[in-house]
């Protein structure tokens, strides 16, 4: 069974048809991601799946359970996502404490307190932070925060939007191996929205490319890291990246 | 030697604090003939604060301090503001980061590009248009007729970002500074927008500040590469030399970046508190 299989999904915002027929499945364990430029409809798959696209069809089935549109609790424990920007996806006027004990409330899960100190260490927050509002915190361990809110519940499935761009590329480093280090403990899942294909390179084995809402092509991590894509706009998009990551096109 | 473009010695810019002041940009000294020079760092390297001063942009309470700054002959320090206006734009002009945040909303494409002309030349309304076609037409945008009746928010990031540049380089500069001129764009446009930078340079022999936090972009698209950090130059190199590169905070900052034909198991990082020597 796999942990996420999507199958002939169309999200339409208002008149215009942002994801047209995409299809892909991703394999337990598994780090996929969906790259493309913006507008693309990368994200937009993301938000469809955690149910913030109301205009869809297609089915998208989790673990083997057909997604509605509905809130489903379930659902919450089961998948989480995690947003580009740490300085727009947390409140303002909550603590770290606040923000990473709220999952654990509405879900009626108890132990508060040692499950946010555990899973402060395990993100690599100092518990000393608890107290501390988003505006004390740097880019990066606003991001820690955001992904330590995200595995509150413990979920097998992580949904990745863009989880470093916003951030400086010593502190994307550490977000990165953050990110590699918590999926291979916790078995996790990772489906990953990114413009970057070194990310990609690092930390998934499957990629997806996207062009104006339809998947151009699917390839293996071998494939990105070689250049060998069949299709054209695939080899596109790599040669313009490379200009972006990759230091040996710059000796060559 | 020939006295350079610009000459910047000491610049020191201090913020208030509720712990006295910082002192944020720490002694950063550089000349910049016609050429282009990148300067790289994070976010709070003092990159950008660096940039503005140039153009004496930072407004208190910032205190900026610099044992010279000189452009063309010229000490910018001693000019009055209204003196200053007629420096900035006209000969030395900068490009910001995001399109999106720094064209006026309320004015169509033409008329904005147009100001920026009239403000330093009167010149006849006929000749302004068709500057401001020309100029169009030399950062590659398609019917500029049609482009220059436009508002900023019915055109892409990209072209948002060339309509800039068209803005900037219309007055003819000496200099551009280029802040993040690229980073709220994707990569394929990326480049077109570097290149475009990089040819209106080469075409009009101007001098070229980028300021990035990319070390990869700027080193492709610059002749001389500065890197700061807290506010201090900590290695200043060509910049086909940037891979030979021997402090340790810039082999840290490559070191960094994945590849994209990454095969490491974890990246290594930088000691966020380490105090470099220089």
């Amino acid at each position: 069974m796999s942990a996420l299989d999507i199958d002939g999904l169309r999200v339409r915002y208002g008149a215009t048809e942002v994801v047209s027929d995409v299809s892909f499945r991703v394999e337990q364990g598994e780090s996929y991601a969906l790259v493309g430029e913006s507008g693309s409809g990368k994200s937009t798959i993301l938000r469809a799946i955690v149910g913030m696209a109301r205009d869809r069809s297609g089915t998208i089935t989790v673990d083997g359970t057909p997604r509605q549109g509905k809130v489903d609790r379930a659902f919450a424990r089961h998948c989480q996502m995690v947003f580009q920007d740490p300085y727009a996806s947390l409140h303002p006027r909550r603590t770290v404490d606040a923000t990473l004990s709220e999952p654990l409330q509405i879900h009626g899960i108890g132990e508060r307190t040692e499950r946010v100190v555990d899973m402060m260490r395990d993100v690599g927050l100092d518990p000393r932070f608890r107290f501390r509002f988003p505006h004390q915190l740097s880019g990066g361990q606003r991001q820690r925060v955001a992904i330590a809110r995200a595995l509150m519940l413990e979920p097998r499935l992580l949904l990745l939007d863009e989880p470093t761009s916003a951030l400086d590329v010593s502190v994307q480093a550490e977000i990165l191996n953050l990110l590699v280090r918590l999926r291979a403990e916790r078995g996790l899942t990772f489906l990953l929205v990114t413009h970057s294909l070194p990310v990609v390179s690092f930390m998934c084995d499957r990629l997806g490319v996207l062009r104006r809402g339809a998947m151009v092509e699917e390839a293996g991590v071998g494939v990105l890291r070689s250049g060998a894509f069949t299709q054209s706009y695939a080899r596109e998009l790599y040669a313009a990246s490379l200009g972006g990551g990759d230091r040996r096109s710059q000796s060559a | 030697m020939t006295e350079p473009l610009l000459s910047l010695r000491d610049l020191r810019v201090t913020f208030p604090g509720p712990r006295g002041p910082t002192e944020v940009v720490r002694g950063v000294s550089f000349d910049l003939g016609r050429e282009r020079l990148g300067i790289v760092g994070e976010s709070g390297s003092g990159k950008s604060l660096t940039g503005r001063s140039l153009l004496r942009l930072l407004k208190p309470p910032a205190r900026v301090t610099a044992q010279r700054l000189t452009f063309d002959g010229i000490d910018l320090q001693s000019l009055s503001e209204k003196q200053m206006r007629a420096i900035r734009g006209a000969r030395i002009s900068m490009v910001m980061q995001d399109p999106k945040f720094s064209l006026n909303p309320v004015m169509t494409v033409g008329t904005q590009i147009a100001e920026a002309l009239r403000v330093h030349d009167r010149l006849p309304r006929g000749e302004v248009q068709a500057r401001v076609l020309n100029m169009l037409d030399q950062v590659r945008i398609d019917d500029p007729e049609r482009v220059t009746r436009l508002y900023p928010h019915e055109v892409s990031g990209g072209m948002g970002q060339r309509v800039m540049i068209a803005m900037m380089l219309i007055p003819q500069p000496d200099i551009l500074i280029a802040d993040e001129p690229t980073s709220a764009l994707d990569v394929s446009v990326q480049a077109q927008v570097l290149d475009l930078i990089e040819a209106m340079i080469l075409k009009n022999g101007m001098g070229l500040v980028l300021i990035s936090h990319d070390l990869e972009l700027v080193a492709r698209y610059c002749d001389r590469v500065i890197v700061m950090h807290r506010g201090r130059v900590v290695e200043e190199l060509r910049a086909s030399a940037l891979h030979a590169a021997t402090h340790p905070y810039t082999q840290g900052l490559l070191a960094a970046v994945p590849r994209m034909d990454e095969t490491r198991k974890i990246l290594p990082v930088l000691d966020r508190d380490a105090e470099y020597k220089i």
